[in-house]
């Protein structure tokens, strides 16, 4: 069956059919595109946000602080024993970081270290992932600078292969958020958890900067 | 009440899920092989097999052991003939033995990961195990000569 639009061409009913299922096609493609563009745009918005150099540095500035508190810096050793205490001596019977950076054989993290703190005055602190990070990527705080610790931090390559994003979330990690349970006998960073965390966001959001070495 | 499974044997205890697993073991199941030294696991005289990881069950709550295997040094072999067993009567290891079941329990997961330590292997295995006797020469020997018992076919368990 033909017939005509109103513009006189004719046309068919078919070739109609098939341009409004382009159009529909069309729709449900660029919406698709809409979705997996979310995780980019917030990307791209999150480097770009403010650069803000002297903001940024000095947030780092109070990262850093928490950072290099014996919370943090006692799992991040330079060596591959984990440190201890809140004079950061190296751990007593010399538990070695093993290649996932739980222990080895006999002397695993979990061995010791519970799912939870273990009450009592300086019991061995607890968490379900309790680790070090492991043997091919150290993310080594001990003795680095705030301009080392800061680039160490934003490249992927000696972070943990996170990006911004996944460092910003970083910041509520279970084993991250354990340095402010310390249990009995340790003291805590020098930042509240939301300050640390505000501090941190604030330092990626606003560039990322580190500073001058 | 608590269902614990110790050298493949199911037993009901009525105990808190807070209690360390050490006292339930040597207080509640009288199996006292496993000792009680410093008590915030410093020591090591208290490892037992949890799934086969040595863990030190002074600091271990029971409720961490429900539905899990627990070895002690009572079930490490039927006969008292682990390899490690056997070693550590040939070189007469012990000297006052209050430390010498969670050493060789310690060793256990170790020769289980290490078919072949070497001296070093050993020491960093062992390192938290500690013998105020101070036998560590010849625990180092016995867990060599376990080894070697290993590889001419004595299974370890």
């Amino acid at each position: 069956m033909q017939h005509h639009s109103k513009f006189g061409k004719p046309s068919s009913l078919p070739v109609k059919t098939i341009a409004v299922l382009s159009v529909f096609l069309s729709v449900i493609i660029l919406m698709s595109f809409t979705f997996k563009n979310g995780s980019k745009i917030s990307n791209t918005k999150l480097e770009m946000m403010n650069k803000d150099s002297v903001e940024s540095v000095k947030a780092f500035m109070d990262v850093y602080r928490v950072l290099m508190s014996p919370r943090c810096v006692n799992c991040h050793p330079a060596g591959d024993v984990p440190l201890q205490g809140d004079d950061s001596h190296l751990h007593l019977m010399a538990p070695q970081r093993g290649k996932d950076g739980k222990g080895i054989n006999v002397m695993k993290c979990s061995n010791c270290h519970q799912p939870t703190n273990v009450a009592g005055l300086n019991m061995p602190p607890g968490d379900p992932n309790w680790h070090l990070p492991p043997a091919n990527m150290k993310m080594v705080f001990e003795g680095r600078t705030p301009n080392q610790l800061a680039r160490q931090l934003v490249n992927p390559k000696t972070n943990g292969n996170k990006t911004l994003q996944k460092l910003i979330e970083h910041a509520d990690d279970g084993l991250v958020k354990a340095g402010w349970n310390p249990g009995e006998g340790r003291t805590v960073p020098p930042l509240s958890h939301e300050e640390f965390k505000k501090a941190w966001i604030t330092w990626i959001r606003t560039g990322a900067y580190a500073p001058r070495p | 009440m608590i269902t614990l499974n110790i050298n493949k044997k199911n037993y009901n205890v009525d105990v808190d899920p807070e209690t360390p697993l050490l006292w339930v073991l040597r207080d509640v199941i009288n199996l006292v092989g496993t000792k009680y030294g410093c008590g915030v696991a410093q020591c090591g005289a208290c490892v037992v097999h949890l799934n086969g990881e040595a863990v030190r069950s002074c600091v271990t709550k029971v409720s961490r052991a429900v539905g899990q295997k627990v070895v002690t040094i009572e079930g490490l072999s039927e006969k008292n003939d682990h390899p490690l067993q056997k070693a550590w009567i040939e070189l007469d290891v012990p000297q006052c033995g209050y430390c010498q079941s969670g050493q060789i329990m310690s060793a256990a997961a170790l020769l289980r990961e290490n078919k072949n330590p070497t001296e070093k292997d050993i020491d960093a295995a062992m390192a938290g195990n500690i013998c105020r006797c101070g036998t560590y020469l010849r625990i180092r020997k016995a867990i060599q000569l376990a080894a070697e018992m290993q590889r001419k076919g004595i299974k370890i368990p």
